[in-house]
């Protein structure tokens, strides 16, 4: 793979139709590119959480990626409520969803820790009333 | 083991028609929650699920899982098989509860992997 790419996805709160989308169209482009499998797979984990929490608790958002030899870097920023404690949000099983995101087999509490488990660096910025901006890494390059 | 294979062997109904069923599922996961499917299934496995919302078709197709079933007859909403034609992931139902369906695909020698 001797290829960089760059681009981004415009995000839109409660389109859960759209819901995956961004993340299947990153997940082909980093096919394209000859990634390597199993990358490509924690690559999608992490973006489709990010994508979908956007989706769920937030107004809009964008999703950044950026792709070189070293590594994919992806940034997911919203418009939306932020979140207050974000280590209790990155606790398994903690979730906020209501009823309804529930019914459609979310809010199980899984989805931060799913990030944080299939990147090599996950950062989290929040500020409450204004939004929330998710930056993680997944390394290309074993020996870094 | 083939998806046609699965699909008489357990009559399963196949809700997304005109589909190429001759593809292999090479095992099988359960659950309703979105994350832990997305987390943890594998490849090509067929999910048994009775979530019917559209966004079960997002998850299989990143997966890249060989199908949906669809568990105690729920029907799948019409955005959803209108999803899962466009994304080729073929949706399938079964009268039988979650436990039985299984147990019959663990007989007929899924695993979970
Ligand atoms: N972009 C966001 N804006 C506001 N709050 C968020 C955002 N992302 C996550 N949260 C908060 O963090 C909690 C945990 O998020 P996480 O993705 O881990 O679980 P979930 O979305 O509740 O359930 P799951 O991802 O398993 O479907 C959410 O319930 C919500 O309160
Ligand atoms: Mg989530």
């Amino acid at each position: 793979m001797n290829k960089t790419a760059e681009g981004v996805f415009f995000l839109t709160g409660k389109d859960f139709a759209k819901a995956g989308v961004a993340s299947s169209n990153l997940k082909a482009i980093l096919e394209s590119m000859g990634v390597p499998p199993d990358i490509i797979r924690r690559a999608a984990i992490a973006a489709f959480e990010a994508e979908v929490n956007v989706i769920i608790y937030a107004v809009a958002g964008m999703m950044h990626y950026s792709i070189t030899q070293e590594m994919i870097k992806i940034i997911v920023q919203d418009m939306g409520p932020g979140i207050p404690d974000i280590a209790l949000a990155m606790t398994e099983g903690y979730s906020t969803a209501p009823d309804y995101i529930r019914e459609m087999g979310f809010g199980s509490g899984m989805g931060l820790p799913n990030i944080k488990k299939s990147t090599d660096k996950l950062t989290v910025n929040s500020v409450v009333g204004e939004g929330t901006t998710l930056e993680f890494i997944i390394n290309l390059n074993k020996t870094a | 083991m083939k998806l046609q294979e699965l699909v008489n062997s357990l009559s399963l109904e196949v809700k997304t028609p005109g589909m190429d069923l001759n593809r292999e599922v090479t095992g099988g996961y359960a659950s309703d929650l979105l994350s832990d499917v997305i987390g943890n299934a594998k490849e090509g496995s067929v999910w048994i699920t009775l979530q019917v919302h559209l966004n079960i078709v997002a998850v299989a197709s990143l997966k890249g899982l060989s199908g949906i079933v669809l568990v105690n007859n729920r029907m799948p909403d019409d955005d959803t098989l209108k999803k899962a034609s466009e994304e080729n992931i073929p949706v399938m139902t079964s009268p039988l509860a979650a436990f039985e369906l299984i147990g019959r695909l663990y007989t007929l020698g899924l695993r979970c992997r």
